[in-house]
């Protein structure tokens, strides 16, 4: 189980024979995810060669629209490694197209264009992860994104993450306490977003398989705080832990991600942390603790031995 | 980005926002001459430097428009060093100064657009609470903000600005003046892909126009590509010299102006890892996020960064390798310590490396054999972090 993407996803990479989204869409394939094409205008008829789970050959065929990808294929999903001055437009594509799940991993995409991008959503069925994030991975089935999947093991435990390496990091210190996940969401960096922390609690809520979430927050913006609101009324029954960056980060200056900025003394790591413990979620007091942090809430809520998977 | 306020009042003229006639100088004598070609009797002499409360901190005259009022206040204006709530103790120095004509208020109030992230719109805010701090406004008095969003398929649309501008309490002559000067610097605001565009104070006039008396635009560093003008009115004397340089080699730095640094893979993990350095008791010294980059060149730009004016006494290496491999970080570290000391072995500063994921065993190998000294291996995060702090306090005990 898990959320957004599973083995039977059909999936389509945005600016496939780019560098990069090459080098991932090998990745991909490698780890089992159905990838069924590639989308590059001009560069219909190529293909990209990869290597599937179990060493077979899998040829990828390109195409000049995802219209026409989606159509040939039956494609269900979309993976965006398009430069930032286009990237918009491919999601707008990839919405266009009605595909049910669409990750956009560039960095740098302007707000306003973002604004328009969320604003064309609406009414919309698409599930718009990212942009400016790793993507999804649902461990053993498949991955759409950046995220390096042998530090996933099969469990319980959803993550939820505005940062990359801390979603590896916290990853990795949860398989290591031998604390399985289902699918981690890397929700993303930016101010602007097609899927926020509620988004992606309403999903684990309803996943069965999924019995406790990992959220990973950072300053900047209210969602953490709206999140502890949400999961005190609407998730009583699967237990949260959490981290908050940015402790330290001086107001008005953007710490890397275009998001991570306290503004008019808004979005400070202090107001996120009293909202999460407000609501009886534990929030890991360091980086090196966050695996901690969750056995000690699965212990809690009486579910450690249920979640010790691995 | 953030220019000057003679410069944003420059693009929100062009959009047709009613500002005050004014000129920029950079010298007293300039100052004077500008001031002669103001037709009012009263003029403004107005320190240019990118922070707020300029007012407070003697950084705005209003004088006499005679050469020898404006010469004095320019003169004691010009190359003062201001230090106000947002430039920080050390203040900033004035090297631009606005030369504008006085304005006859009424009333001041304030007006912005910026992105509000939680509906994903532009949020027009205005309150009557104008000139004041509107952080203050928003936790003491939220009722006296206002607020209008922004369908991006419709614009900003006339109705808002007219309710808008009823809702400030504005007299009737002056409805039209506030809705025009609205929508322009919505314009404004698209059209140079601003994230936020302030006016405090916008001024109701004794000939009821209303006016930007000051203005303040930031702008969306990712859409700057399409903004080359904005580009050239940077004022790079305005920003830290270390985070100008990390710029120019495409690292993530702010500096934090402790002697603890730190050198991580990402936004994320880097912010968290400043905050383990304070919580091991640290004063650290920046956010530095070199990405997933092993290239030696750019590690080398980063610890020269670091190091610059002796700032750190002990640097933090907190790596995890997701798709970039360790041994390469490794690799890189090595040969940028290579490059930067003098004999090729050794680094001026202890250096503490944390290497995880992918290819860590070997990442760490490397470094173990290396002939590089002053690198110490942590087998854990908190250890790295523990260690580091530690080393730094041993060295200032030293002296």
């Amino acid at each position: 189980m898990g959320v957004l993407i599973n083995k039977d996803t059909k999936a389509i990479v945005q600016g496939i024979t780019g560098k990069q989204a090459t080098f991932h869409t090998k990745q991909m394939v490698a780890y089992g995810t159905q990838i069924v094409a590639g989308v590059t205008p001009g560069k219909a008829g190529q293909f990209v060669e990869a290597e599937g789970k179990n060493g077979e050959a899998v040829k990828i065929p390109v195409f000049n629209t995802v219209a026409e990808a989606k159509e040939a294929t039956g494609a269900n999903a979309s993976v965006i490694y398009v430069p930032a001055k286009f990237a918009a437009d491919s999601i707008l594509e990839a919405i266009d197209a009605e595909l049910d799940v669409v990750v956009c991993i560039t960095e740098h995409i302007p707000v306003e264009d973002m604004v328009k991008v969320r604003r064309y959503l609406e009414g919309k069925k698409t599930h718009l992860i990212g942009p400016n994030c790793p993507g999804l991975l649902t461990t053993d089935e498949a991955k759409l994104g950046i995220i390096p999947g042998y530090i996933h093991k099969k469990g319980h435990v959803g993550i939820i993450s505005r940062s990359g390496t801390l979603t590896y990091e916290a990853t990795f210190q949860l398989s290591n306490a031998g604390i399985g996940q289902t699918t981690a969401v890397g929700i993303g960096g930016d101010p602007v977003k097609g899927t926020d922390f509620i988004d992606a609690l309403k999903l684990f809520k309803d996943d069965p398989d999924t019995l406790a979430v990992m959220l990973i927050g950072e300053i900047g913006g209210n969602a953490e705080e709206d999140a502890a609101q949400w999961i005190k009324e609407n998730m009583p029954d699967k237990p949260v832990a959490a981290f908050i960056s940015g402790r330290q980060a001086p107001p008005g200056k953007r710490m890397g991600h275009a998001g991570a900025i306290i503004s008019g003394g808004k979005g400070t790591a202090a107001d996120k942390i009293k909202a999460l413990n407000a609501v009886g979620i534990e929030v890991a007091e360091t980086v090196a603790q966050i695996g901690a942090t969750m056995v000690d809430t699965l212990k809690k809520h009486g579910i450690y031995d249920k979640c010790h998977t691995c | 980005m953030n220019i000057h306020e003679y410069q944003s009042k420059q693009i929100l003229k062009s959009y047709g926002v009613a500002v005050p006639e004014g000129f920029h100088a950079t010298s007293v004598e300039q100052a004077v001459e500008c001031a002669a070609k103001l037709s009012t009797s009263k003029v403004v002499v107005k320190a240019q430097i990118h922070a707020g409360g300029r007012g407070k901190a003697g950084g705005v005259k209003v004088v006499d428009n005679k050469p020898e009022a404006v010469r004095e206040a320019a003169s004691n204006i010009l190359g003062k060093v201001l230090v106000t709530h947002q430039t920080g103790p050390e203040g900033k120095q004035v090297n631009n100064l606005l030369i504008e004509q006085g304005a006859d208020i009424r009333k001041e109030y304030y007006l912005s657009f910026v992105i509000d992230r939680q509906t994903a719109r532009i949020v027009m805010m205005a309150s009557t609470e104008g000139g004041m701090e509107i952080e203050k406004v928003a936790a003491e008095t939220p009722e006296k903000i206002f607020k209008e969003y922004i369908d991006p398929a419709i614009g900003l649309a006339a109705f808002q600005t007219n309710r808008m501008a009823y809702k400030l309490g504005l007299p009737k002559e002056a409805i039209r003046p506030a809705q025009k000067l609205m929508s322009c610097l919505y314009n404004a605001f698209v059209g140079k892909d601003c994230s936020l565009a302030e006016i405090n104070p916008m001024v109701l006039t004794g000939d009821n126009n209303v006016m930007a008396l000051d203005a303040k635009l930031n702008f969306d560093d990712s859409a700057l590509f399409r903004h080359p003008d904005v580009v050239e009115m940077r004022d790079e004397t305005e920003e830290d010299p270390k985070e100008l340089e990390a710029a120019a080699a495409d690292l993530n730095y702010v500096n934090l102006g402790g002697d603890v640094a730190c050198m991580v893979n990402g936004a994320g993990l880097a912010m968290a890892t400043v905050d383990i350095l304070k919580y091991y008791g640290g004063n650290p010294a920046n956010f530095l996020d070199v990405g997933g980059d092993s290239n030696p060149e750019k590690i080398a730009k980063a610890f020269s960064i670091m190091l610059e004016g002796g700032q750190s006494k002990g640097i933090f290496v907190n790596i995890f390798g997701g798709i970039n491999r360790c041994d390469q970080v490794a690799k890189g570290i090595i040969e940028a310590a290579k490059l930067i000391s003098e004999d090729g072995k050794s680094l001026p500063v202890p250096v503490v490396v944390r290497l995880e994921g992918t290819n860590s065993e070997e990442g760490r190998e490397i470094l173990k054999n290396s002939p590089i000294k002053n690198v110490i291996m942590a087998p854990t995060m908190e250890g790295g972090a523990e260690t580091v702090v530690k080393l730094v306090k041993e060295a200032e005990a030293k002296g």
